[in-house]
């Protein structure tokens, strides 16, 4: 399965099962068990030689949003799933439901705008997405409350080596976990684990983490990348072009060092270009899986992608490529890890 | 008296940087006792007994900043580990593994809304390429600051909270017969989200869990209303902002320091928590409390604490450990 197919299925949070389905599909003849758990995790095992356990894991829902009202006009009020800027929205094509019906995003016309209205943004709460009803009746037969919506954005490679997409937060992430149990012979016990609910709080792998209570956890996600002209370098977090990025502290998590030096040393040893996400801010699944059961040791490998949580999600496929193949060569030698 | 502490607040130990520490009080442990080490890094004693298993908690780990990037012209931009407030880290000295020192300073001081974003870190570095040989992205650092006597007191940095690491190693000392099934356990990573403190209750399922920790006082001039003075005795926690005090953890320190003539006040403390309300919500639960430490100037590098406040903390740690329950 290729990233362009991964990013157009949709699978904002909560609403996994495109996504689920389809990676079940791809990796389930590469695996000794694949199940899915009662959050909706998917938990798929390789035995390893050596009794300690591995887990690695990558998020499968992506931002988006949930239908919460429909108007007597036929035009439906949203809340977003996940954090999602208000500014980036207006405009904005969408697919609603099973059904994938179109939406726009719309914004009320500028000549009834007032001078102050065009100098602030809308607020979430204050938009609504447009379907071509005609009444609220001719709306429900097509969506229901509670249907989610999620972005209507294309893949495209563009530039140098760049590729845009919506969901790159963590399909991404799913893909190097797709190429390690491909390729990967793990020494520890494996346990790949596609997770939902990342982005409304770390829910899969909460419970993911109990159930398999890790020794080494790894997450393999999409992380921020504001390496435009417009921030002074020391706030860019990370560099597109440059390799995939390991977290060192984050609000959730404080990476074990030793496993940190692990993963430099690992992309050093096979030419893999690195860099360290240089902010303190952000969390991730590595929260959950340090401080599970009687704890592990956890590290984060990041490809950065701009504008993140937009439908315009921006990344260099040599960093996608790279942080999958160094996903692969540290599962295959986790056994090398010292503790400190 | 003195010494033990001051050597405690003098080692450097960044949250998920402890392994001086561990090796510290690996040194300063009686030499029967069973040591444990987990994944995490927590230190964890075993005095074995019949009865319940009572935990008791402290947190060898200290704030810090960390290197996120280095500028050309070889300062360091750094993000917090842990509590670290802008008017405490401005000018303030720190010091990075191998004695490397750096002061923390920016353009404008003056700047209104001053974030740890606008600052850096002056190592002396002449340029950037001198700068990552010395402290290169990633390094961890914390604040400097001497241990002093200043009246009954005693001023450093991190007495949050190898104050609290002191008090178990002195108990530990002076412990006599018990029945409780003892863990005195030196915690790692605190200061940024309790985790350490989790994870060794996960592993314990404790049956009673004490956190002996720092506390805010409310004795200064002005500042926030609170009712804990230093020099008040040992502060028995009520409530914080992450927990509410089992009551019969509470009633069971406040018995035993009737009984034992022991100074004690209450705390309620309205911002801050500490292990214990990691260790009571794990597994199925714990019924937690803690003993604080009034301590003035909180995360800076010039706490304060009472040191007949120690001594009252000390005794009612032992009587607690000694008391069956």
């Amino acid at each position: 399965m290729t990233l362009q197919e991964l990013t157009m299925l949709d699978g904002v949070s909560g609403d996994e099962e495109a996504v689920r389905a389809a990676i079940w599909k791809e990796i389930a003849p590469f695996c000794d068990s694949v199940h899915e758990d009662k959050a909706g995790n998917l938990i798929a095992f390789k035995k390893g030689k050596i009794p300690q356990k591995l887990m690695m894991c990558a998020h499968m829902d992506e931002v988006g949003f949930i239908v919460k009202g429909i108007t007597e006009e036929g035009y439906l009020k949203f809340a977003a799933v996940g954090g999602i800027d208000g500014r980036i929205l207006l405009g904005q094509r969408v697919r609603i439901g099973e059904k994938k019906v179109p939406g726009v995003i719309g914004i009320k016309a500028v000549h009834m705008t007032t001078p102050e209205e065009r100098k602030t943004c809308v607020k979430i709460a204050d938009m609504y997405m447009d379907i071509g009803a005609q009444s609220k009746e001719q709306a429900e037969q097509a969506v229901s409350l509670g249907d989610y919506a999620a972005f209507d954005s294309g893949y495209v490679a563009f530039g140098d080596h760049k590729i845009k997409a919506k969901a790159l937060d963590d399909r991404v992430g799913c893909l190097a976990l797709m190429q390690v149990l491909k390729e990967a012979n793990c020494p520890y016990d494996l346990y790949a684990v596609f997770t939902v609910q990342e982005e409304v709080g770390v829910r899969g792998a909460t419970v993911a983490a109990y159930q398999v209570q890790p020794d080494v956890g790894i997450v393999l996600e999409g992380t921020v990348c504001a390496d435009t002209y417009e921030a002074p370098e020391h706030l860019h977090v990370t560099t597109l072009g440059k390799g995939p990025a390991f977290s060192l502290i984050e609000r959730t998590s404080k990476s074990d060092k030793t496993l940190v030096d692990f993963l430099v040393q690992t992309a050093e040893k096979y030419n893999i270009p690195w860099q360290f996400k240089r902010t303190g801010a952000g969390g991730n699944e590595a929260g959950v899986l340090q401080q599970t059961g009687c704890g592990a040791q956890t590290a984060v490998i990041s490809v950065p992608c701009r504008y993140i949580h937009s439908s315009v999600s921006v990344a260099d496929e040599r960093d996608i490529a790279a942080a999958a193949r160094l996903a692969v060569k540290v599962a295959e030698t986790i056994d090398e890890v010292k503790k400190a | 008296m003195t010494e033990l502490l001051k050597q405690l607040t003098q080692i450097n130990a960044p949250s998920g940087q402890e392994e001086e520490m561990r090796q510290f009080i690996r040194a300063h442990i009686p030499p029967t006792a069973e040591i444990k080490e987990d994944a995490l890094g927590n230190i964890i004693i075993h005095l074995s007994g019949h009865g319940k298993k009572m935990m008791f908690a402290a947190h060898m780990d200290e704030i810090g900043i960390m290197v996120t990037y280095v500028e050309d012209n070889g300062y360091l931009r750094f993000t917090n580990v842990g509590g670290v407030s802008t008017a405490n880290a401005l000018h303030s000295k720190v010091v990075f593994p191998g004695g490397i020192k750096g002061i923390i300073t920016t353009g404008d001081s003056k700047k209104k809304d001053l974030k740890l974003a606008d600052m850096y870190i002056d190592i002396g570095a002449k340029d950037k390429e001198e700068a990552e040989k010395l402290a290169p992205i990633g390094t961890t650092g914390v604040f400097c600051g001497a241990f002093d006597e200043i009246g009954g007191c005693v001023s450093s940095k991190a007495l949050d909270d190898r104050a609290g690491c002191y008090v178990l190693l002195e108990a530990l000392q002076q412990i006599g017969n018990h029945e409780n099934d003892l863990y005195f356990v030196f915690t790692v990573q605190e200061e940024i989200g309790l985790k350490g403190a989790k994870t060794a209750a996960y592993g314990i399922e404790p049956d009673i869990g004490i956190a002996v920790d720092v506390t805010m006082c409310g004795d200064g001039i002005d500042g926030e209303k609170m009712a804990v003075k230093l020099g008040g005795g040992a502060a028995i926690k009520v409530r914080d902002s992450g927990m509410i005090a089992h009551p019969a953890v509470r009633s069971l320190l406040v018995e035993t320091a009737r009984e034992n003539d022991i100074p004690f006040q209450f705390e309620v403390l309205s911002g801050g928590t500490t292990d214990a309300s990691g260790i009571q919500i794990t597994k199925s639960g714990t019924p937690a409390g803690a003993v604080s430490i009034p301590c003035r100037y909180i995360h800076s590098a010039v706490e304060l604490v009472s040191m007949e406040d120690l001594h009252s903390i000390v005794q009612l740690v032992r009587a607690v450990a000694e008391k069956t329950i």
